[in-house]
């Protein structure tokens, strides 16, 4: 286990390098010099280059890339070339924003997705069972953002639930806060809940095939009974793992949620700086969202080894 | 589920292919008439699905929108097998090798960058537009088609007809062209479909953002965007362009299912 552990860190090392390199230099392609774009068209040549100095553009770009990224590493991300402020606070209280709605989202899917995919297992072929597909079928359909534009017609203009958009400040209270992040919660929720819910009825089935299930059976469990004590926990392990490769599609999801709410969020804070060619930001809460996606992704696989010891030493 | 839902899912995705092409010779108005006098009036006989806040007919703005919608995805989905197809195949004829690594290792790397995130360095760099939206979908699109492609074709490897092959003194990349790949052609198909819809949806919410198709050119995505201010005075402006999409997509999928089990009654699973 343990060396299964250093062999998955040494590559979740490689794929951070690797990603770093490809959006320092992608980034760094983009036309326009953020010192010039900052001072406007009249700024003095010497102006321009002082700037670029205290930003730390006039060193070569190899240096920049590796003070970037150890700069990174120590929980530096650089200065803002927009307003001055170290990232690192900007990213900070934005990220109390876009974590908590993924967290959130991520828990409505699975209070939803459970219990109607071992309903539709456990009805299989009945009527249910066809009821629960169809809306999943409709839920995999729907884009979220235009799902979350009726909720807001419904629950925020129609209804007076909740309102259309914004955040209500953590300091005004744990529930006001929650509140502000329901609908998008939810619109975010709608799509993986479905997915969920069709892989954890179709990864119940696949135990119920099984030979133990058969015994489960014979013994005089009925098909409910059997199916909660025995198929259930053997079945979650694939349902698991889903729900952490969702975690990367609830990210990329919360940025365009984040827009649609006037959410404040990391999503939001990427599209400003592109505006304003605030590089430096940009990098780096992209490299944030990889850095979160490739973590994500590590844990799922070790997790996995570790309930299925036959992954640590097999072939991938 | 079984292959009948070809029947509607072919249906839906007629009525979407018929009204993009038709687009190209008529539409009931103009798309670039504005008409201020007439904006955001609901269904009548002459507007069938009213009028935006331009006074522009929104029956044929989605006609339009049809066609920026099938043309970004289906193209991404070119991309995505052009490339991810050969790097699938050549990772299993040379499997375990540098090169194998090199492909997956590379696969794992894009994994790592959801696909709107290279939307938004594209666009960073290049400007929005639908061209970019098109490299962006169809980037992502890469290592599923290659994963794919390699893990059913490393299963082919293992078979009598390709040890023939090779026994007949054919070489790796010969095999894998004229064995491998033509028992491919139902899986590619029907996970073309899938990446198809996917990307419909990922295009939509690209262009809601602003880094898909560029206005005047009309697209599902923008059209939803622009509702979002007027969505007291006007709701019926939000309804359409999502329904359009909502119909393509699942119009996809029922197709995509369908076709799984008629091409190919082993691959038929309780999904």
């Amino acid at each position: 286990m343990f060396r299964y552990i250093i062999r998955r860190l040494g590559s979740l090392l490689a794929t951070l390098v690797v990603a770093s390199l490809i959006v320092f230099i992608v980034i760094e392609v983009v036309p326009g010099d953020p010192a010039s774009f900052m001072l406007g068209l009249n700024a003095q040549p010497d102006t321009i280059a002082a700037l670029r100095a205290e930003l730390g553009l006039d060193v070569s770009k190899v240096q920049r890339y590796l003070s970037w990224v150890f700069g990174m590493v120590q929980g530096d991300f650089g200065q803002s070339y927009t307003y001055r402020t170290p990232v690192a606070d900007m990213v900070g209280d934005r990220l109390w924003i876009s974590l908590p709605l993924a967290l959130y989202a991520l828990a409505l899917s699975t209070l939803i997705a459970f219990p109607a995919g071992i309903w539709a297992a456990s009805r299989r072929g009945r009527f249910a069972d066809s009821a629960v597909m169809g809306f999943t079928q409709l839920g995999i359909a729907v884009p979220n953002f235009w799902f979350a534009l009726i909720l807001v017609l419904v629950f925020a203009v129609n209804l007076g639930w909740f309102s259309a958009g914004g955040f209500v400040s953590w300091d005004a209270g744990f529930f006001a806060s929650m509140k502000s992040l329901t609908l998008p919660a939810v619109a975010l929720a709608l799509p993986q809940a479905a997915i969920l819910t069709r892989v954890m009825r179709s990864s119940l089935l696949d135990v119920m095939g099984e030979d133990y299930m058969r015994t489960a059976r014979a013994k005089g469990l009925s098909e409910r009974q059997a199916l909660l004590r025995h198929a259930l926990r053997n079945a979650l392990i694939p349902v698991l793992t889903i729900i952490g490769l969702q975690f990367s599609f609830l990210i990329a999801g919360a940025i365009i949620i984040e827009n649609v709410f006037f959410l404040p969020g990391l999503g939001r804070l990427i599209f400003q700086s592109i505006a304003q060619r605030d590089l430096i930001v940009v990098e780096s809460v992209i490299m944030l969202l990889v850095f979160a996606v490739v973590i994500v992704t590590f844990l799922v696989d070790i997790a996995y080894a570790w309930v299925d010891p036959r992954l640590r030493h097999g072939v991938r | 589920m079984n292959w009948r839902s070809v029947v509607p899912g072919a249906f839906l995705l007629v009525v979407v292919i018929v009204g993009a092409l038709c687009s190209f010779i008529w539409t009931p108005f103009d798309v670039a008439g504005l008409d201020i006098r007439n904006k955001m009036q609901t269904s009548s006989a002459i507007h069938w699905l009213g009028t935006d806040h331009l006074g522009r007919d929104i029956l044929s703005m989605l006609m339009v929108g049809a066609r920026t919608s099938l043309a970004v995805a289906l193209v991404a989905v070119f991309i995505g097998m052009g490339v991810g197809v050969p790097l699938g195949l050549f990772a299993a004829a040379r499997r375990n090798s540098w090169v194998d690594e090199l492909i997956m290792r590379g696969n794992d790397l894009v994994f790592a960058f959801p696909a709107l995130l290279i939307a938004i360095m594209i666009t960073a760099v290049f400007g929005p537009s639908a061209i970019n939206a098109i490299i962006a979908i169809g980037i992502f699109n890469i290592p599923v088609f290659a994963r794919l492609t390699r893990g059913a074709a490393m299963s082919l490897w293992t078979r009598e007809f390709i040890m023939a092959a090779r026994v007949a003194g054919k070489g790796e990349l010969r095999i894998s062209y004229e064995h491998v790949l033509p028992n491919l052609t139902n899986l590619l198909i029907v996970q073309g479909t899938i990446q198809f819809s996917l990307g419909i949806l990922a295009e939509a919410g690209l262009s809601y953002i602003g880094l898909g198709a560029q206005p005047p050119i009309p697209s599902w995505g923008r059209m939803l965007a622009e509702s979002q201010t007027l969505i007291t005075l006007a709701p019926h402006l939000a309804l359409y362009p999502g329904l359009a999409i909502v119909f393509t997509v699942l119009g996809l999928n029922l197709l995509g299912d369908g076709l799984r089990d008629w091409l190919d009654p082993r691959l038929r699973r309780e999904r």
